[in-house]
């Protein structure tokens, strides 16, 4: 019986973790180096890579394809005015606090829309949104249709110049972002996440196996919501203003979402920061073109969908056998080394 | 009597809702594709009524005879160029696919016709009306789209089960390798069904046109009707859809009756109320 | 003695994906003829008739039908030149009834002896069902209704695969009673059969296939019980 080890490091993981600490370092740096407006534009790459790795987690790992995330970007958008508007809460605080919520929330709602299934599912969760949007525009204290400002004293008691706040909600959406993607890596490496695997490849396997496969997807997309309430109530402190039509606007928080997730490759870690990288790039190139925009990135998704399926990351994943984030593990025959991962 | 009324209103819409979900219903029972496009689709058709009326100077109701060919011939192009390549056993390609085309088809409309609301007219008939009985009036056009609703219901529903290809839809639908082995050319066939979905969507797109204003965006509310009126009939039961659609034409309906805030909300209510309560709808005929 | 064989299997190597499931499978079958095919569970049977009319896709090799390769061709095309199958399990649509599935086989309108009464002919129980939902009927009377829906098509050659699966042994013979009036019409059949017996009981000839590859072929008579049980089993 020859020594071996499962170890999931590769060189090339080895080095990406080391590019990744010298990236994440740059970017929390940048309130001092960086220029405004790049600050924006990084932060609303940060929202990004944030939502498409949550709708990842659900589709590319959970085989939960929902096209009503927006529910819950919104969600969290009117959760932080509300409590800034009604309680007079500093805005930070309340971050977390639309995180919470929205999971409680979303557990009624994943009774419902659980019992639908594949594409019914999706329409479904299309449809929660609409009814959080439709509620939204009920909500008169909030400025109904028409939507509502952020008072001024509580923005005020987020920095106290334009880009004193620039950067703390800069710097607190780097750091939920930052969270999200190692919340991600986490469960992706641990038994959640090989049982969220099996559930992939074949529920019925998983299930025979002892997976509790309605338990599981229930968490994911309960944590999926949390995390999509986190991100728009940061979306919402930056804008400074909410409307029923923005916060739960389909375009903005589900279909670039899933045009990022999809180009970039779905079910990989990598993927989202691929797609979020090149979709920005897309729209530098092209502009403020407008509907033009969106449909070069809707052909672009389908032609990625019909032949390219693993999106670009994938590809080139396949292609070099790269893994930068070392999730999968390896056995490696005659070669045990303490200090190695094992599990 | 305004109850009543209110109610008998929410019955003719019904039909109207089960013309949107009746080509949804068609192709999930075929291929068990869900085309996320499908509202975008009636939309398009509406647009393509437009263009009809512009250059023929029909009534948009009779520009239904050249527009449901067109977006037939469409919709099979549509199939056997694009989804037939999705087709297989996992669920995302079909689904991120059709909803690409979705924002495809929204975008290319607001090119090609702005976002300027349109309404086409159909003269006479929209404002005719047929009273029952004091505070009972039931529109013409509504009685008419009711009625076209029925008669497109019960013609698919001969097709499919008195037609030889009917008999090969059904077929292709239980055991597509099986059907192959009768001789049947599923991808044709995929064809044709969704040449017939889209024909009736056409049908749609015209009463879409006539009754109200609409824009390029419209075609998700119009999916999400015909979807919600789908689960609330039963999967695979097209008069199920039909009875789906009054049922939500009738929760919209008193809805409004309550608050005009609430006309929308009321019908998601009552859907997510069938969805708690008797998920597999009314009279299913297929599990999801 | 017939001129070309109406099927010619050369050297056939048929795969799922990239297991390999057949091995050089060589066969000639003449008009006519009524072929048995027999051998253990995942000895290939169901994969060579599945290769035959192309829902598995095969490698090297050669599929002659009345001359034609029909290696590349899709299983709509094949089936119209005249092969039907009867697959394993029956497999019949189970949305429509009896006469609906019969119907479906008769899609190609080859001409023939093979109608509708026909078919009530040969199964007349099926006549009393024929407007029964399929999934209705017992076993035996799904694997009629399988036959007649392949007869349907007036194939030259039809293929039946493992007839006797999960039947009564009376239920069994039964069916096996009708094949004379099948192959009387000239209908050449060939019957992948887990029932070693009947299948030497009707066949003109029998071919054994083991571990993907033709163990043994000959004609019932000329075949020992030895030299069969050794092919099937191998040692």
């Amino acid at each position: 019986m020859s020594d071996f080890a499962v170890t999931r490091a590769t060189p090339e993981s080895r080095i990406a973790a080391l590019v990744a600490l010298i990236v994440v370092a740059g970017l929390a740096a940048a309130p001092w180096w960086m220029e405004r407006n790049s600050i924006r534009v990084a932060g609303e790459m940060l929202i990004y890579v944030g939502l498409a790795s949550l709708w990842n987690l659900l589709a590319g790992y959970g085989g939960l394809v929902s096209v009503g995330q927006h529910a819950y970007v919104g969600l969290g958008a009117y959760i932080l005015f509300a409590f800034g508007i009604l309680l007079g809460a500093p805005p930070l605080a309340v971050v977390p606090v639309a995180g919470v919520a929205a999971a409680i929330l979303a557990l009624p709602v994943s009774m419902l829309v659980f019992r639908l299934r594949g594409a019914y599912f999706a329409i479904g969760t299309w449809v929660v949104a609409e009814v959080f949007r439709l509620t939204a525009a009920q909500v008169t204290v909030l400025g109904g249709g028409s939507g509502v400002s952020l008072p001024i004293a509580i923005v005020r008691s987020i920095g106290s110049t334009r880009e004193m706040r620039e950067f703390v909600v800069y710097d607190a959406t780097l750091a939920v972002t930052l969270g999200i993607i190692a919340g991600i890596f986490f469960i992706a490496r641990s038994r959640w996440g090989l049982a969220l695997q099996a559930i992939r490849d074949s529920e019925i396997a998983a299930e025979t196996s002892g997976v509790d496969v309605a338990g599981a997807k229930r968490l994911l997309y309960v944590a999926a919501a949390a995390g999509a309430a986190m991100l728009g109530a940061l979306i919402s402190l930056a804008k400074l203003r909410i409307t029923p039509d923005s916060a739960f606007s389909v375009n903005d928080w589900t279909a670039y979402v899933i045009f990022i997730t999809v180009i970039g490759g779905i079910g990989r870690i990598e993927g989202p920061i691929v797609g979020t990288i090149l979709f920005f790039v897309l729209r530098e190139t092209l502009a403020d073109l407008g509907p033009f925009y969106l449909i070069a990135l809707g052909a672009v998704a389908v032609v990625t969908m019909l032949f390219a399926p693993k999106g670009v990351y994938g590809l080139i994943a396949e292609r070099f056998h790269i893994q930068l984030f070392p999730i999968a593990r390896r056995v490696a025959i005659g070669a045990a080394t303490k200090g190695d991962a094992q599990e | 009597m305004e109850w009543l009324n209110a109610v008998a209103q929410g019955v003719l819409i019904g039909g109207l809702y089960a013309l949107f979900a009746a080509g949804l219903s068609l192709i999930f029972g075929v291929m068990r594709l869900v085309n996320i496009a499908h509202g975008d689709l009636i939309v398009l058709a509406a647009y393509v009524v437009l263009l009809i009326v512009g250059v023929t100077g029909l009534n948009p109701l009779v520009a239904i005879f050249i527009a449901a060919p067109v977006m037939a011939a469409f919709g099979y192009g549509l199939q056997r160029l694009l989804f037939n390549r999705t087709l297989g056993d996992d669920i995302l390609p079909p689904l991120l696919v059709s909803f690409g085309l979705s924002v495809i088809l929204q975008n290319i409309l607001l090119i090609a016709f702005s976002a300027d609301s349109r309404k086409l007219d159909a003269g006479a008939i929209e404002t005719a009306s047929w009273t029952l009985a004091p505070g009972l009036t039931l529109g013409l056009l509504p009685l008419l789209m009711f009625a076209t609703a029925l008669a497109v219901i019960g013609a698919l529903q001969f097709m499919f089960y008195r037609t030889s290809l009917g008999r090969a839809l059904r077929a292709t639908s239980d055991d597509q390798e099986v059907a192959r082995l009768m001789g049947y050319d599923n991808r044709h066939l995929y064809g044709v069904a969704m040449a017939l979905s889209l024909a009736v969507v056409a049908v749609a797109g015209a009463f879409l046109a006539v009754r109200a204003n609409f824009i390029p965006s419209a075609g998700p509310a119009r999916l999400i009707f015909g979807f919600e009126a789908v689960i609330i009939g039963g999967l695979g039961n097209l008069w199920g859809t039909l009875i789906g659609g009054v049922i939500l034409g009738v929760a919209q309906s008193l809805g409004a009756m309550i608050d005009p805030g609430w006309q929308l909300l009321a019908g998601h209510l009552a859907f997510l109320l069938v969805l708690a309560v008797r998920p597999q709808g009314l009279m299913p005929r297929i599990s999801a | 003695m017939p001129d070309a064989p109406l099927l010619q299997i050369e050297t056939l190597d048929a795969f799922y994906g990239s297991f390999q499931a057949l091995f050089g499978v060589s066969m000639t079958i003449a008009a006519g003829e009524t072929i048995a095919i027999i051998g253990a569970n995942s000895a290939g049977k169901t994969t060579l008739l599945k290769s035959i009319v192309g829902l598995v896709r095969s490698g090297s090799g050669a599929i002659r039908f009345k001359g034609e390769n029909l290696a590349r061709l899709e299983t709509h095309k094949i089936v119209a030149r005249g092969i039907a199958l009867s697959p394993e399990g029956r497999r019949l649509f189970a949305s429509l009834s009896v006469e609906e599935n019969l119907r479906a086989g008769g899609k190609s309108k080859r001409p023939g002896p093979w109608t509708l009464s026909a078919i009530y002919a040969l199964f007349p129980v099926l006549k009393q069902r024929r407007n029964q939902p399929a999934p209705s009927l017992s076993g035996g009377q799904q694997q009629m209704v399988a036959i007649g829906r392949a007869l349907m098509a007036n194939p030259d050659l039809v293929l039946i695969d493992e007839l006797s699966l999960g039947l009564a042994p009376i239920v069994i013979r039964d069916i096996y009673a009708a094949l004379p009036q099948i192959t009387r019409t000239g209908t050449t059949a060939l019957i992948v059969e887990q029932d070693t017996g009947q299948a030497l009981a009707v066949a003109s000839r029998v071919y054994c296939l083991r571990g993907g590859r033709v163990a043994l072929e000959g004609r019932p008579a000329d075949l020992s019980r030895a030299a069969i049980s050794s092919a099937y089993f191998g040692d």
